[in-house]
């Protein structure tokens, strides 16, 4: 008990405690998409498409909707091995 | 004759039980009060309860159903309210067919709807079912009935994606209006820090607040007998649900005379005032 009380969270209120879960289950629930279920499909389509051209890692693609007030955003972020080269290499 | 200004607004929350079907009537009934003729209409397909707390369940005759599948018209369908003039009641069917809500026969009620209401309430079942999604996908706003309290925001902020991916405005790159109804609020819970605050909820859920209707032993009382809370007897949830129709009218309200709304109602404005 002393030890909670140490860290401060033995006086933590429950408001602040579902505060808390609630930013983290709701930030979880936006990254997965929730309501968009074409989400895990279109990526896998990305990476066939990106695949064609670019070398790519598929744990480096990452496809992500978020929502910002009123509207959404789709984020792609693909991390390639070598940038230059394989711009060049798509461009020519 | 065709009312270009007419509003179709959902009122959803994506969890059962946050007061829905009570919002619904509330808000239907103060917008007739007011002089607009509005219809509300029953989305829950099979567990229609609108007509209860409207308490006009004993004058259904025909309802949405058979008025998509050409049973019966709408002048044959709708229930006047006898207390109030502008205020009619669209009834759910009780039939367990989930696919009696088409695409093409709800758009086309809506749209005859129109022809002659000022404000078509559409009070939506819970969940992200059909029922849900036909309620909320011709609506030109939305209503997001919210308690303060995990599963309930949860539960809106889903609903507030499915808003902003399967309505017809966002497939259009329209913008859908959304605006945050928190119900069963209680004050002395929050400051004891018992309970999430309005200012928790809308971080959170990140849409315009319309307004706060308190915990309130009115509103029971009100279903009980039938009587959209708007109608009856002077209460602190009546004057909330006054307040937040005057906002969704976009008219200036000013602060509750009753202390501790005071308070927070002048919070809300400021937040109301600043650029959306």
């Amino acid at each position: 008990m002393s030890l909670l009380k140490f860290l401060g969270l033995s006086n933590r209120k429950s408001a602040q405690i579902a505060r808390e879960r609630l930013q983290i289950v709701v930030s979880h629930q936006r990254m997965e998409g929730g309501d968009v279920e074409f989400l895990p499909k279109m990526r896998n389509e990305l990476i066939t498409v990106i695949s064609k051209y670019i070398k790519i890692d598929k744990d480096q693609i990452n496809v992500q909707l978020l929502r910002n007030g009123s509207c959404s955003v789709l984020e792609l972020n693909i991390t390639l091995p070598t940038p230059q080269e394989q711009v060049a290499k798509e461009t020519t | 004759m065709t009312k270009l200004e007419s509003k179709i607004i959902v009122v959803t929350s994506g969890k059962g039980g946050v007061g829905k079907t009570t919002s619904s009537a509330a808000i239907g009934a103060e917008l007739a009060l007011r002089g607009h003729k509005t219809v509300v209409v029953d989305f829950d397909i099979g567990l229609r309860n609108l007509d209860l707390i409207m308490g006009c369940e004993r004058r259904v005759i025909y309802d949405f159903v058979n008025v998509i599948q050409g049973d019966a018209n709408l002048s044959q369908t709708l229930i006047k309210d006898k207390r109030i003039e502008n205020l009619y009641v669209l009834p759910a069917s009780q039939t367990r067919d989930k696919d009696a809500l088409t695409t093409e026969g709800v758009e086309q009620v809506l749209n005859d709807l129109r022809k002659e209401f000022a404000f078509i309430i559409c009070d939506s079942p819970a969940g992200i079912e059909r029922g849900a999604l036909m309620a909320l996908y011709f609506a030109d706003e939305a209503v997001i009935v919210t308690n303060p309290e995990v599963s309930s925001v949860r539960d809106s902020d889903r609903i507030i994606g499915v808003l902003n991916s399967r309505s017809r405005k966002a497939e259009q790159n329209g913008e859908l209006k959304k605006h945050l109804l928190i119900t069963r609020y209680m004050l002395n819970r929050v400051q004891r820090g018992e309970m999430l605050s309005i200012e928790d909820v809308q971080d959170i859920l990140a849409i315009p607040l319309l307004g706060v209707i308190p915990e309130s032993p009115s509103v029971l009382n009100a279903s009980n007998n039938g009587i959209p809370i708007t109608l009856d007897a002077n209460s602190d949830a009546k004057r909330a649900y006054q307040h937040a129709v005057s906002e969704l009218l976009g008219e200036k309200t000013g602060a509750l005379n009753n202390k501790g709304w005071t308070k927070i109602f002048g919070g809300l404005r400021i937040f109301n005032r600043s650029p959306a």
